[in-house]
This record gives structure tokens, sequence and C-alpha cells, in this order.
């Protein structure tokens, strides 16, 4: 038998009386009902200390059946409303997502003035998204303020939204082929106006958040996610653009009218540690914040001022038989809507590919031999809806 | 005080109970005012109002009306809880603090104890809270609240050293431990309190002190033996009605004390700032209680600004960088003493 | 690479694993393949040079109502940017895939739904429970002939 080193790390402690002490593990669950797991995630660590040896997460807390719900439905228009309710934090790119899908199992075309408007909402929902991310990744780390200012700039954008559908959080506003209504008549100004007001507190957040020496020290280094590891784990979004992965389907794969927009792929350059860690992460999301804002400007500059945006919308839907697999990109990722159709008015099966169900499965593979804090920053960092993951 | 009090009530018992129920008769309205405040500074930091009805003008008796609902809550004790200690913690928290209280000069004519020992006291009775709150945390039989207790006891021991190395190079220049003495030192204008002396070797022992003292009272961003994201609220998470409430107002109380001790060593305690004018006892009282609100305000500001540290992060801002500096410092101040 | 070709080498390496290819299919034409292949289609079509299939965007599960199931896997390169989809059928008396787990760890979650929903068994799969139903629940509710159970421990279920 070779002799094994005993060292002070592997030497069970000794009590005053010369008895040995046994050190076990223990099995701690976070969730469902903790304050960081947003939402009811459960994460079962075996922690060793405040080290966590292993992680299992356990989902399926909000399961609402979607995909069983889609199936019963009448008609195809009638799943938006549920797809509102997938991803409640983005419901907007929810709904561009089965819209497009739909669509291009119809093979529509969609209105220009349609497309720019989506985008538009879209890209608001994806500020707005995103803001309550680093806010509440701002409350993971424990501070607290930065969560607030977050929610007085995401206030104003569902103020936008109230405007333009009367809804803050579910719209039901993108359909199949258009929209449920037109822009407001004052619309384009407020919304010009909310870019100019959102441009200098982003710098804000930054000096407050971002830039905060023990706010780095407790993200930098931290979840390290290599970019082929993200990618086995289909990792997307600001997930896997946090890895240095330059993809962003707006741009690789895209759709509605993002061509002809100028923006960057924001891409994590680990400039506070390594890359892939969770600071990346939180900061490709800032970035991405402020590459919607360009995106909004020209938008708004440029948006037909006539058009109706109902004249697309199939006045009933009854796609060839067949399947679609088409994906967007939501704020958290690559959202992708699989719909089968068997040639009858509602669809057969619909899979929703959901991007923070597919980037959750990574913890357990980043989060081994961390501490229970930085437990909570990688959850945080991963920004999950359970909701979406739960369907 | 003493002696007054002697004139009106005798010489018995009951001076010693009058004088120990002053800082008492302190900390309860302190800790509503300081709660109210809390709110309102955070509130006012993240563009909120924060409490705005109840009372009337600027949600004033809220924090009343908080005790009151508390006061009224059922008292859960869990059933696996361990029952005896899980009654005593919140007690022996609140003891903990409340003793700290004895040596604190209030004004040139009332501090509870005029002990010769009192710095020295301060530092080992307000420890005692740490007792109060490991039980709080096994008691609960709760994982998190024993992570939460564990935490704080490594957290209050640790920064104990460095705080009280600190204090050691203030007392290594006046000379004594005796609270009332060090303020009597500091008379006359501002330029004569302590953090002015030995420029800038106090300035230093003034802000390690001041770091170690928010670790010890466990505020931002050393909250992390409550840190409310991870440990959902650490030892305390299981306590409920006046339990809880007794927990909150030794946190505060805490915050005061550590506050008082630095304004008292630092800042002159109850000295006006301007020499003769504007002083005398009760002057006293309102400079040396503005000064801990000063402090107190400066604590809240740091939790509504700052993220919190991990664990290990903070045992080694405790020990590799505030304790060397702290022993660097006090070979500093002996030296410039010696020569 | 367009779909044809991709089915042409696939065809030339796994020979009667590939069982049709359909290039005029509604939407996206695919290619249907042997249930007890998956993980060997999938090695190759990651590792292989030309194709380097690294993603895998998404794993469904299908209840086709004639007495099979199926799994559809929609793949995508990240460096050559085609996309391709592959399907497969089996009969839901013995519902039995090969995993891809070991291929695309994403495939891990979408396998134990696609196993939750529809009960398909992953053979090799290395943690095949439940991942969004409880893990006593009964039947699998995404089947066309699903019943769903009367009681679940004492709590009625039907509506």
């Amino acid at each position: 038998m070779p002799e094994t080193k005993e060292t002070l790390e592997t030497r069970p402690p000794v009590t005053s009386t010369g008895k040995t002490l046994r050190t076990e593990e223990m099995v701690l669950n976070m969730g469902p009902q903790h304050p960081s797991t947003h939402g009811v995630l459960r994460l079962e660590l075996v922690v060793d200390g405040e080290i966590i040896v292993d992680v299992t997460p356990h989902i399926g807390y909000l399961h609402r059946c979607f995909e069983k719900h889609s199936e019963a439905m009448t008609n195809y228009q009638q799943v938006i409303p549920y797809a509102d309710r997938m991803d409640y934090l983005a419901s907007m790119s929810m709904d561009l997502g089965y819209a497009v899908a739909v669509e291009k199992l119809l093979g529509i075309k969609v209105p220009e003035r349609v497309e720019y408007i989506r985008v538009i909402m879209v890209e608001f929902q994806r500020i707005a998204s995103h803001l309550i991310a680093l806010g509440t990744y701002g409350l993971d780390v424990g501070a607290f303020t930065p969560f607030l200012f977050c929610f007085r700039d995401r206030e104003r954008i569902l103020d936008l939204f109230e405007m333009t559908c009367g809804a803050r959080l579910l719209y039901n506003y993108i359909w199949v082929g258009g929209l449920s209504h037109d822009l407001p008549l004052t619309f384009i100004d407020k919304a010009k106006e909310f870019c100019e007001y959102f441009k200098p507190k982003i710098k804000e957040l930054n000096d407050l958040l971002s830039y905060n020496e023990i706010f780095i020290k407790r993200t930098a280094h931290i979840g390290v996610l290599p970019a082929e590891v993200a990618i086995n784990y289909g990792c997307s979004g600001p997930m896997l653009r946090g890895s240095g992965v330059n993809r962003d389907l707006r741009r690789n794969d895209p759709y509605s009218i993002y061509p002809d927009f100028e923006f960057d792929v924001a891409v994590g350059k680990g400039e506070m540690g390594t890359v892939g860690d969770c600071w990346d992460r939180y900061f490709v999301r800032v970035r991405e914040m402020v590459q919607s804002v360009r995106i909004l400007e020209q938008a708004l500059e440029r948006i037909p001022k006539e058009g109706d945006v109902q004249s697309a919308v199939p006045k009933r839907i009854r796609p060839p038989i067949g399947d679609v697999y088409a994906r967007t990109e939501s704020p958290r990722g690559e959202l992708g809507f699989y719909i089968i159709s068997d040639g009858s008015v509602s669809p057969y099966r619909v899979k929703v590919r959901s991007p923070a169900f597919v980037n959750l499965s990574v913890i357990p593979e980043i989060s081994k031999g961390c501490m229970i804090a930085d437990m909570v920053a990688i959850v945080g960092s991963v920004d999950i809806v359970l909701g979406e993951v739960d369907r | 005080m003493e002696q007054l009090l002697r004139g009106i009530l005798g010489d018995n018992v009951s001076v010693y109970i009058v004088l120990a129920a002053i800082p008492l008769a302190w900390i309860l309205p302190f800790a509503l005012f300081a709660v109210w405040l809390e709110r309102k500074v955070s509130a006012h930091m993240q563009d909120r109002l924060g409490p705005m009805r109840t009372g009337g003008w600027h949600g004033w008796s809220q924090t009343i009306a908080d005790i009151v609902k508390l006061m009224q809550k059922e008292d859960i004790v869990p059933t696996a809880a361990d029952k005896i200690l899980f009654v005593l913690a919140p007690f022996v928290v609140f003891i903990g603090t409340y003793a700290a209280f004895a040596v604190i000069p209030f004004s040139s004519e009332y501090v509870g104890s005029n002990i010769d020992l009192g710095l020295f006291y301060f530092v080992a009775v307000s420890s005692v809270v740490v007792v109060g709150i490991l039980m709080a945390g096994w008691s609960s039989n709760n994982k998190w609240s024993m992570f939460g207790a564990m935490r704080s006891a490594a957290q209050i021991v640790s920064y104990e050293i460095p705080g009280v190395l600190a204090l050691l190079s203030v007392v290594m220049i006046v000379g004594t431990l005796n609270l009332q003495e060090v303020n009597e030192l500091q008379r006359g204008w501002f330029w004569n309190w302590m953090i002015f002396q030995k420029f800038p070797f106090v300035f230093i022992a003034f802000m390690i002190y001041f770091v170690a003292s928010l670790a010890e009272v466990n505020r931002a961003p050393f909250d992390i033996p409550e840190a409310e994201s991870e440990l959902v609220a650490g030892y305390h998470t299981e306590y409920s009605g006046m339990k809880f409430a007794l927990l909150f107002l030794a946190e505060y109380a805490n915050m005061f004390a550590v506050s008082a001790v630095g304004a008292t060593l630092f800042f002159g305690g109850w000295n006006s700032p301007f020499g003769d004018f504007l002083s005398g006892p009760l002057w006293g009282v309102i400079w040396f209680i503005s000064k801990g609100m000063v402090f107190i305000f400066v604590q809240m500001w740091l939790r509504w600004t700052l993220p919190r540290l991990r664990v290990d992060q903070l045992m080694y801002v405790g020990w590799k960088v505030l304790t060397p500096f702290a022993f660097a410092n006090i070979v500093a101040v002996g030296l410039w003493m010696i020569l | 690479m367009t779909p044809q070709e991709i089915h042409d080498q696939l065809k030339l390496k796994f020979g009667d694993a590939i069982l049709e290819f359909k290039p005029d299919a509604v939407v996206d034409p695919y290619i249907q393949i042997a249930p007890d292949r998956p993980k060997d289609v999938g090695l190759y079509l990651r590792d292989d040079p030309a194709l380097e299939f690294d993603f895998l965007m998404c794993l469904s599960s299908v209840d086709y109502n004639d007495g099979n199931l199926g799994v559809v896997y929609h793949l995508n390169s990240l460096k050559h940017e085609h996309k391709i989809t592959l399907k497969v059928r089996v009969s839901k008396d013995a519902p039995e895939v090969q995993s891809v787990e070991l291929v695309w760890k994403s495939a891990n979650w979408h396998e134990r739904e696609a196993y939750d929903m529809m009960g398909i068994r992953f053979t090799a799969h290395g943690d095949l429970r439940r991942i969004l139903c409880p893990d006593d629940w009964e039947g699998h509710p995404l089947r066309k002939d699903y019943q769903v159970q009367e009681f679940y421990h004492g709590i009625k279920v039907p509506y």
C-alpha cells in the first residue's frame, strides 16, 4: 500500500484528550424558499464547512404545463398569453419568439412598421430585463441601492409598455403576423426621451456597482465558465458571450430586421479577472444595454410613419403539416420554439428551448469548490427566471 | 451625578439602579429613532421616500408601530430548538451590549461607572455578545442560523484584535484607560482632539478602529453573519416577536456603543469643539450624542452603498491587513512617544 | 454545408443507421436515424472538422400518436453556421433511445425532460430522473393518451 503523506489538510482534528474528531459533509438545501435563488429553484448543496463539494439543482416548482396547454388551445394566437407567462420579465421577447416561429411555419412576411415596432419593444424589454438582472445581482452580493436604481429606470420602460398596450408585465402585444395595437401618438417622443435619460444612468450604475472594489472582489475569478464548456452545455446569451464567444443570434442567425441595425456584440473580455467569470457575465449585460439603446435610437429614427399593424394578421391560422424550429435572442439567450403542426387550427406539439433552463444546467459544473457566498453570486450571474426554466 | 442622586435618594442601592437605568432610557428611544433614520437614509439614497404615513410627519412613528406589532406577535420557539438556550440567547446578546454602556461617558457629569479600567471593561464586555449569538445560532437548530453564528463568532473575535490594537495606540498617548479622563484630556478647541494628535498615526488608528467596529457590530460591508441574500437572516432567522425585537435592539445599541467609544477616544467625547463655547454638562450630552450619530450615519451610508465581502476575504482583511497595520501603528506611536 | 451534403457524408459513414432524408419537409429538411445510434452519429457530427456540430440547440420529444414516440435533435455549428435536424422514432412499447449526453452536455437536462414528459428512456444516461414533475408522479403528461392520476398524496388532481 502506498504511504499517503499526512498533511495539515487531511489530518483529522485532535481534541485535547487525544481523540480524533470526525468531520463530515453537510447537506444543505438552498431554496426553494431562499431570497437568492430568484424564485423557486432548489439547490441541494453538499458542503464542507463553507466550501461547496457538490451541487444538484432541482427544478419544477413552477411548472405550469405550458407545452400541454398549448396543445389544448383552439387557435395558434391563444398560445401567446401563455408564452407571456414563461419569462415574465421579458414577455415581449417570448411573444416575439413564438410569433417568429409560427410566421416561419406559415411563411408570412409582416409589414415593415410592425417589424420596427417589434424591435423597439424587444430592445426595451431587453433593457428592462437586464436592469432586473443587474439590480438583483447587486442585491445578491449585498449591495441594496443599485437594485432600486435599476428598478427606477425599469419603471420608465414599463410606463412606455403600459402606454402602448395597457399592461405592465404580461403584454400579449406581439401577435402572429402583427401586433395587438398600433403605437400611441406620443410614444416615439417618449421613447427618445427615455434613451436620452437612460444613457447617463448606465454610467451611474457602473460607478456605483460595476467598478466597486468589493463587487469586483466578489465576482472576478468566480464561477469561471470556459468557452468550450459553455458551448458543450448549450449556454447562450450573456452566459456564452461572457465566456468570450462572439455570438448573438441577432447577428449570427438574423431574424426580423436586425441586419439593418448597427450594433456591437457585447463579449466578456476578462478585464477584472478570468474570461468567463461572474463579473464578465454581469458586464456583458451592461454592455448589451448600451447596444440596445443604440439599436433603439436607430429604430426610432427610421420607423415608417404609416402602416396598418394588423394587415398581415391571418384570420385563420392553419399551417401546413410539418414542423419548425425558430430561435430568437431573448435577454437570457437563445429562445427556441419547436412547433409541430398537424394541419389543424391548434399546434400539435410545442416545445420550448428556454435559455435559462439550459444555462442553469451548467451550474454544477462551475460551482464546485467555491463558497456558499459564491454560489449566490454564480446563480445570480446566470440570471434565471424560474417561470421560464420550469415553463 | 452620583453625588446628586445620593443627595436625593439617600445612600442606598436605588442610586445605582437609577444610574444604570439611564443608558436603558437612552437605548430604547435611540433604537426607535435609529431604525427610522436608517429607513429614511436608505430611502433617500435610493430615490425613495421611505415611510411617509404613520404618525404624520415623514412617518416618524413607523418604528413605534413596528414595536407594537412585534409585541403582539406570537412568540414561536421551534420544536426542534434547544429551548433553554433559545430563550436565553437574546437576553445574553442584549445584556452584553447594555453592560458596555456602563462605562460610556455621556457627559462630564454622567458616566454609569467611572472605573479606571473603563476601556478594558468595554472591550471585554462587548465580546459577550458573541456568546449570545453562538447560542442563538446553535439552539435554533437551523443550518443557516448555525452558519450565521459561526461566521459571526469568527468575525467578531478576529476583528476584536485590530480594533483593540488601534485603541491601544491612543491609550499609549493618553496613558489611561478611564474614558472620563480621556475626555478631560481633550478639553479645549477641536485641535485638542486625539484624532489630530501625532498625525497621522492616531488617524490611522481611528480608521482601523472604525473598520473593525463595523465588523464587530455586523454592519455592511461586514454583515456576512446576517447576510440576507446568503443566509436569509443568519442567527436570528428563527426568532420572532419580542425575542427578535431584543436582538434587533441589541444590534442598534451596539452600533451606538462602538460609535460612542470612537467619539470619546478620537473626537473629544462630550467636549465642545469650540473651547468653552456651548460647553457644560447638558451641552456635553448633546455634543456626545451628535458625534455618535455622525458615526451611525456613516455606518448607514456604507451599508446602503457597499456590497458585502465574502467570509474568507473578511478574514483576510482582518488578519492580514488590519492587524499588521495596527501593530505597525502601535510601534510608530511608541517610537514617537520615546523620541 | 447544405443538409444534402451532410446527409451524404453521414450515409457514407453510417450506412443503414441513416434511415431517411427528407429535403422537402416543411420547413426544414431532416435526417431520420436509427434510435440506437444517436450517440455515434452525434460524436461524428461533433468531431468531424467539416461538420463540427458543437451546439445542440434543442432536443424535443414528440408523441406521433401512431404508436410511436420521437426525439428531434436540432444541431448547429458555431464555426460553420450550418444547421441540421435529426429525428428518431421509437415504438411506444419500448421507447429506448441512445443518450447523447456524452456528446453534448446540454442534452442531459433535455433528455431528463423528454423522459419526464414523454417517457422515453435514454440508454447510458447518467442521471435519468424526472426533472419537472415530482419523482413519484405517475405517467408522462405530454403523451397524447395521458390520463391524469386521480390522487397525488391524497390531493385530488383533476380540477
